[in-house]
């Protein structure tokens, strides 16, 4: 870990070297990064697109049955930590990733790994609802199929409407499941893509803004759908709403120009900042 | 209107011009200048119509008379001591027998005032070179008729057919007309007598081509069209499908993807007599596919095609939004099961509509079979990809080439057959686009 550390900070140079100097633990990130019982540790993150340094020296835990939320201004990596944690940045070309990343102790980027599963362990839902421009009912039976999660049609009858359930949207979308999941409203659309996500047990679920396109109402019923979610999966949330942040979360992980500044309880970060660069976020001095 | 030129007159008054004057003034310009945009565009479309009008009206109005075709109606009697002189009604007899002699006969029975050879010959040249054909055909599907005398409708020579439609103008000296007058007196009474009509041409869609204008149909072309074409799509489709999905989706974004990708845009401008020299080069010379086969012809469409499925495809890939792929890749999906499953079925309509543009102008290509020997004149229909056959196009082509007075017809009547297919084809992309077009 210190090799790779050393030759980390080589690598990046003076930022990083003075970022170390303000102190704390890896990295310079102020707070405590690890939790108790943790699901995924990540260490040492840097991630780079082409000659762009977009993360830098990132490490967090996410724990159990805990909301992380992942704060900061635009730009400042927090989706793109967000989408290493179920290699969706593999995608994108000139993507590199750098570091540490464990799932229950299983390192997700060993080069024998196969993305396609860690993706059925650590699901996504997206900044703006996706849903296939299939059937409500095969949006959420695709990942059960293809995985053959299921024996039979009415185990994939159950799991549906289990994972409507639990999105709450089954009540809204039980007399229509044949109809296509592109025509309901934007709220519903994204409660869809979250039983889509849950319906192939997941352990972690990653969120990249997921009300941002969302009215304030739709946004109250996806918050407390989420609280919800806590009690059986673990989940990293990004959002641009402070606010959302500190309703939702347990813990709050502030983003500044791709280093992670500050990491600690939701409350405590947010009624007491230690970092001047949270303190100016969170009271809306930039951002 | 009336605004801006008082204003924009009288400077003097008003020292400080106010925004919306100074907007005043040059909107009458702006007006103008869009109005003439317009007026460039309207004609540019009115013209283009007209010309279109003008193709469609002169192909029409030569080619609908070759839908229609003129029969003779003669008393034939099936003599059994020419057809069936043992009596033994044995096939072979009966398929050999001298049908030309049984129709010459009926002829000089009906005109028993017409005397001499070359009047004679006249006489024989109403009646086409196919009237045995049809005969022999009569007697074997019904051996019946041997030995009585029917009224037999027969297809009238070419010449005679020109003259019904009103092709050949009567109004010639005789020296500068086809027919001659003792011809004239001859279809003119058996008009009088009711014994010339004409009907629908259905030997146009049955028959191949064949050196006799009031013969020759297109069945040959269509059947040899049909064969290319299929194999034609069936080649280039999945190939032009796979390879758009490999380099948009999967290959590593390089100087070598870069470099196949600026050759296959400029595949799509090759002149398709290349694609002909190319298949006659390696298809035929290396590979020894047989030529002037569908089977030649469908590899060098396919290959012509290719680029333009290509292009098209990748261009509807590329038009699937990347959430439809991480919504998939978000599940779990493998990225071969992510194309497959969402971003195909979105991306098909584009990808369809840019097959079935590349299977239109394939449809339409003649050039690079010329090279491949699809343009040898065969009469037989095409039953498999391996037979000699050639296409509509390269038949339209042909025919064009012959002199006789029927051709010309048959020429634009094949054309229209063409046109028709185009439309056809043209239309399915629309539909099939309306039909499959998905939002998200």
């Amino acid at each position: 870990m210190n090799a790779l550390a050393s030759e980390i900070v080589r690598d990046t140079g003076a930022v990083s070297a003075a970022d170390l100097a303000r102190g704390g633990h890896f990295s310079g990130t102020i707070g405590d990064i690890t939790t108790p019982d943790p699901r995924m540790v990540c260490r040492e993150v840097n991630v780079w697109y082409g000659d762009k340094h977009a993360i830098k020296d990132v490490s967090l835990d996410i724990g159990n049955h805990q909301v992380v939320a992942m704060i900061g201004p635009s730009g400042c990596g927090k989706s793109t930590f967000l989408r290493c944690l179920n290699r969706m940045n593999d995608t994108i070309d000139g993507c590199r990733v750098r570091g540490s990343i464990t799932l229950d102790g299983q390192e997700i980027y060993d080069k024998g790994l196969d993305p396609v599963p860690l993706r059925a362990q650590v699901g996504m839902v997206f900044q703006k609802p996706n849903p296939f421009p299939k059937s409500i009912y095969e949006n959420v039976a695709y990942g059960a199929r293809i995985h053959g999660l299921t024996n039979s049609k009415a185990e994939l009858d159950a799991l549906v409407e289990t994972s409507l359930r639990k999105a709450g949207l089954w009540n809204e979308v039980k007399d229509r499941l044949d109809q296509p999941g592109t025509g309901l409203s934007g709220g519903q659309q994204q409660r869809l893509c979250i039983a889509r996500t849950i319906a192939v047990s997941p352990e972690v679920i990653l969120m990249d803004e997921p009300c941002s396109a969302l009215d304030p109402i739709a946004t109250a019923i996806i918050e407390e759908l989420i609280d919800e979610l806590r009690e059986q999966y673990s989940i990293a949330i990004v959002t641009h709403s402070m606010q959302q942040a500190a309703r939702v979360s347990q813990r709050t992980a502030y983003f500044h120009l791709g280093d992670l500044v500050e990491v600690g309880e939701t409350t405590q970060v947010f009624t007491n900042p230690r970092h001047k660069l949270t303190e100016d976020y969170i009271t809306g001095r930039f951002g | 209107m009336n605004n801006p030129a008082p204003a924009a007159s009288a400077p003097p008054p008003a020292p400080a011009r106010r925004t919306i004057d100074i907007v005043n003034a040059s909107l009458k310009r702006r007006y103008a200048r869009e109005a003439r945009f317009r007026f460039m565009g309207a004609s540019a479309v009115f013209l283009g119509l007209l010309f279109v009008a003008v193709l469609f009206g002169d192909i029409v109005s030569k080619g609908y008379t070759a839908f229609a075709q003129t029969y003779i109606q003669v008393p034939v009697y099936f003599d059994p001591a020419t057809l069936d002189p043992d009596g033994n009604r044995d096939p072979q007899t009966l398929a050999n027998a001298d049908y030309l002699g049984l129709v010459k006969a009926s002829l000089r029975t009906l005109f028993p005032r017409v005397t001499g050879r070359p009047q004679q010959r006249e006489l024989y040249a109403l009646i086409s070179a196919g009237a045995p054909q049809q005969i022999q055909t009569m007697v074997r599907q019904y051996p019946s008729v041997l030995g009585t005398t029917r009224d037999v409708w027969l297809i009238a020579g070419a010449d005679v057919d020109m003259l019904v439609k009103g092709q050949i103008d009567r109004e010639l000296p005789e020296a500068d007309r086809r027919i001659k007058d003792s011809t004239l007196t001859l279809v003119d009474q058996l008009k009088t007598e009711g014994r010339i009509e004409q009907r629908f041409n259905t030997g146009f869609f049955t028959n191949g081509t064949s050196r006799e204008p009031e013969l020759a149909g297109i069945a040959g072309a269509l059947a040899g069209t049909f064969y290319t074409l299929a194999l034609t799509l069936l080649l280039s489709f999945p190939i032009g499908v796979g390879a758009a999905l490999y380099l948009q989706e999967f290959a590593p974004k390089n100087r070598w993807t870069d470099l196949i990708e600026v050759n296959i845009n400029n595949l799509a401008a090759v002149p398709s007599i290349v694609f002909g020299l190319l298949g006659l080069a390696v298809f035929i010379n290396v590979f020894g596919v047989p030529r002037s086969t569908p089977l030649v012809g469908a590899l060098v469409l396919a290959l012509m095609t290719l680029p333009t499925i290509i292009i098209a495809s990748r261009a509807a890939l590329q038009s699937v939004p990347p959430s439809i792929r991480e919504a998939a890749l978000g599940v779990g999906a493998s990225p071969l099961q992510t194309q497959f499953h969402h971003v195909l079925p979105l991306a098909l309509p584009g990808i369809m509509t840019g097959a079935i543009i590349g299977m239109a102008r394939a449809l339409g290509e003649s050039a690079p079979l010329l090279m491949i020997g699809m343009i040898a004149f065969i009469v037989d229909i095409p039953q498999g990809v391996t037979d000699s056959a050639t296409v509509l196009p390269v038949q339209i082509y042909l025919w064009a080439d012959s002199p006789e007075r029927g051709f010309v017809e048959r020429t634009s009547a094949a054309i229209l057959v063409l046109l028709g297919f185009m439309v056809v084809m043209n239309l399915a992309a629309v539909l099939l686009r309306r039909r499959f077009e998905r939002r998200w």
